[in-house]
């Protein structure tokens, strides 16, 4: 097969699609673990973000209403997973699949009368430009915002997290709260806000997935999307731009499987499907095997509750 | 005035208590929740959690679904004691049937009481094996348990659709998504004529005791609860942490297979794609809820059970959507986690008339 110079284009702009929630979900979850906060709800969230974004959508009729109250509907469920981490001191572990059961649970329940109805075509910038520049088009022009905002979100945290006083702040609170907190910080307020825009993010991954790239809602769409994006987290050593490359890497396969069964390739389908999750089986070991390494990077109070004596 | 003081212990009858605090809020949200979506609550409930065990064939029913679901626990607390999450049982428990399922299919047409045993046994094993792969990993690899045995989940799921849909799909079936049946040599005898309650749940029970014995009675049991405790204190004492990590997630695999045979062999017959309701997450719950005690996790099945059978009366009866019930089981964990807070803080409502008099 011989493969012409647009069809590449129009190859990497489907990756480029593709990998939009695991940047979103993995950028926001970044944040929450600089802060030493574990939150395995990741999947739950998005879920969440996911049946809000498009019951929004339905009822308003508004893609922008949509699209603010997935993230909001993401920060309020989160809130359940910060009150209880933080405020009750629970196992971060245990609340976090707690969150994820829930959300898919909670999802489906109120998702039920909304199976079905199509969606509503999304707004795409640049739409000529696409059609007229060959190779670059496809790949430049003619997404939603919400890629644009996904592939600018790992250098703006990026900065935040380097060039900012409230960066420093959240790596101090997540490598040494017990110092931070002598330094006068707040660290279970910066924790609760890094919860927060975990929150927010995820549910704008979930928002993406249902209102831009299959425009409809189906119970359980994430599809396990949440947990790759936890493993992108690990897989970035705790660095967001590392975190885009990841999640091309992921949008890759998703789409290079799509494309194989689509050819009729010889393996059956299961296989093919079943590579993104294999795929990040082996990629963590592969970066986990040194141990010094992921020792260095992560977060030192990851996972860990802080208690302040009263 | 309230205030908050830290405990220097935990009071043992409180950690056994708080479950029921956290039963009654999850029973009070839903009615809430309920109510929201329309209903009366007290109707609801009740058709949730009193009409499914009001008559034998409901409690069998109740008695059937949770025998998967107290051996996926039973397994899992060896892991959760000693600090592995190991949280993909589900795939455990699909890989467990599907290795039991083709060996209970290479005796689709003979008859003989040899054959169920091994088929519970490929079962056990098949679990083993696929819990294996996170354990090997994380020892050896450094590789975080927790998303490598989620990420198996999804693997054997798709492996089980790709063998119904095509090597071992039914000739005879029309090409629907299912194996042939098995045959009766390889299915769960009865306990009762017209219940679907089998012998499966003497596998749960034994699990319990033998759990029992080994948590409280064994070397072995002692190094998971120190290591759990602390892995500072395991490893000065010169535990052997590798192997421990590959004996839990081993016992927990095996546990989740033999659920996942349990199932095959009994109300369902043969494999298809639906052969779990999730019970390999929801065995996350009722371990938690039962505190990780082998006694305490059969209770704990029991009342996890009822939301699985409350959710389907309730969708018969009032047209409520059965994941409900999922989101009773994310509550229970919720109100638990939260209940613990009084395990470790002591919350004091000093009235103003004392302190008046103090003063």
């Amino acid at each position: 097969m011989i493969l012409d110079i647009s069809f590449i284009g129009i190859l990497i702009g489907s990756i480029m699609a593709s990998s939009v929630p695991l940047i979103l979900a993995a950028s926001g979850e970044l944040i929450t673990e600089r802060s030493g906060v574990l939150n395995l709800g990741v999947e739950g969230m998005m879920i969440i973000g996911a049946i809000s974004g498009f019951a929004l959508m339905v009822i308003t009729d508004n893609l922008f209403i949509a699209i603010v109250g997935s993230m909001l509907s993401g920060v309020i469920i989160s809130l359940i997973f910060g009150f209880l981490t933080q405020s009750l001191l629970t196992n971060h572990v245990a609340t976090g699949l707690a969150l994820t059961i829930f959300g898919i649970g909670l999802s489906a329940m109120l998702g039920k009368s909304f199976v079905g109805i199509p969606g509503k075509e999304f707004p795409i910038l640049f739409s000529s430009l696409k059609e007229s520049i060959p190779f670059f088009g496809p790949i430049l022009f003619g997404h939603s915002i919400v890629l644009y905002f996904a592939f600018a979100l790992p250098f703006l945290t990026n900065y935040f997290l380097k060039k900012t006083k409230l960066g420093l702040v959240v790596r101090a609170v997540g490598d040494s709260p017990v110092s931070a907190s002598n330094q006068g910080i707040n660290v279970i307020l910066v924790r609760y806000c890094c919860i927060l825009y975990g929150g927010a993010m995820c549910g704008l991954a979930g928002a993406y997935l249902s209102l831009i790239y299959t425009p409809q809602w189906i119970e359980n769409m994430t599809a396990g999307r949440g947990w790759i994006a936890l493993a992108l987290v690990v897989f970035a050593t705790w660095s967001p731009i590392k975190v885009l490359i990841g999640a091309l890497i992921f949008g890759g396969i998703t789409i290079l499987q799509l494309h194989m069964q689509a050819i009729g390739f010889r393996i059956p389908v299961q296989f093919l499907s079943a590579l993104p999750y294999l795929m990040t089986i082996i990629v963590l070991v592969v970066i986990s095997r040194d141990s010094r390494k992921i020792k260095l990077n992560t977060p030192t109070s990851l996972g860990r509750i802080f208690y302040k004596e009263k | 005035m309230i205030k908050i003081e830290k405990r220097n212990d935990v009071p043992m009858a409180l950690y056994f208590f708080t479950p029921f605090i956290a039963i009654i809020l999850t029973i009070l949200g839903g009615g809430i929740i309920f109510y929201i979506l329309g209903f009366n609550p007290i109707e609801a409930l009740k058709f949730y959690f009193i009409t499914p065990i009001s008559n034998l064939y409901g409690f069998s029913e109740l008695l059937l679904k949770a025998t998967p679901l107290c051996l996926i626990a039973i397994g899992l607390s060896f892991c959760f004691k000693s600090n592995n999450w190991n949280i993909g049982a589900e795939g455990q428990l699909t890989f467990g049937a599907i290795v039991g399922g083709g060996v209970a299919l290479i005796f689709y047409n003979q008859e003989g009481f040899y054959i169920l045993p091994l088929v519970i046994l490929a079962g056990a094993i098949g679990g083993m094996i696929f819990a294996l792969i996170p354990a090997i990993l994380k020892t050896y690899f450094n590789t975080n348990e927790i998303l490598v045995s989620l990420m198996l989940v999804y693997v054997s799921k798709l492996l089980l659709d790709y063998l119904v849909v095509g090597p071992w799909s039914n000739p005879e079936g029309f090409n629907f998504p299912e194996t042939r049946q098995f045959s009766d040599s390889s299915r769960m005898p009865l306990l009762f004529e017209g219940l679907r309650i089998h012998a499966g749940i003497f596998l749960a029970l034994a699990a319990v005791m033998l759990s029992w014995f080994i948590l409280y009675k064994t070397y072995l049991g002692f190094q998971i609860k120190v290591s759990g405790l602390s892995l500072k204190t395991a490893k000065y004492a010169g535990f052997k942490g590798k192997t421990m990590i590959l004996v839990v997630f081993m016992i927990s695999g095996a546990c989740a297979g033999l659920a996942g045979v349990g199932e095959i062999t009994g109300p369902i017959g043969q494999l298809h794609r639906m052969i779990s309701p999730d019970y390999g997450f929801t065995a996350i719950i009722v371990a938690f809820l039962g505190r990780l005690n082998p006694f305490g996790i059969i209770f704990a099945s029991l009342v996890v059970a009822l939301t699985y059978l409350g959710a389907e009366t309730a969708q018969i009866f009032l047209q409520i959507p059965k994941y409900t019930g999922q989101v009773f089981q994310g509550m229970i964990l919720f109100f638990l986690l939260a209940s613990d807070y009084l395990l470790f803080f002591k919350v004091k409502i000093l009235s103003l008339k004392k302190n008046d008099l103090r003063h």
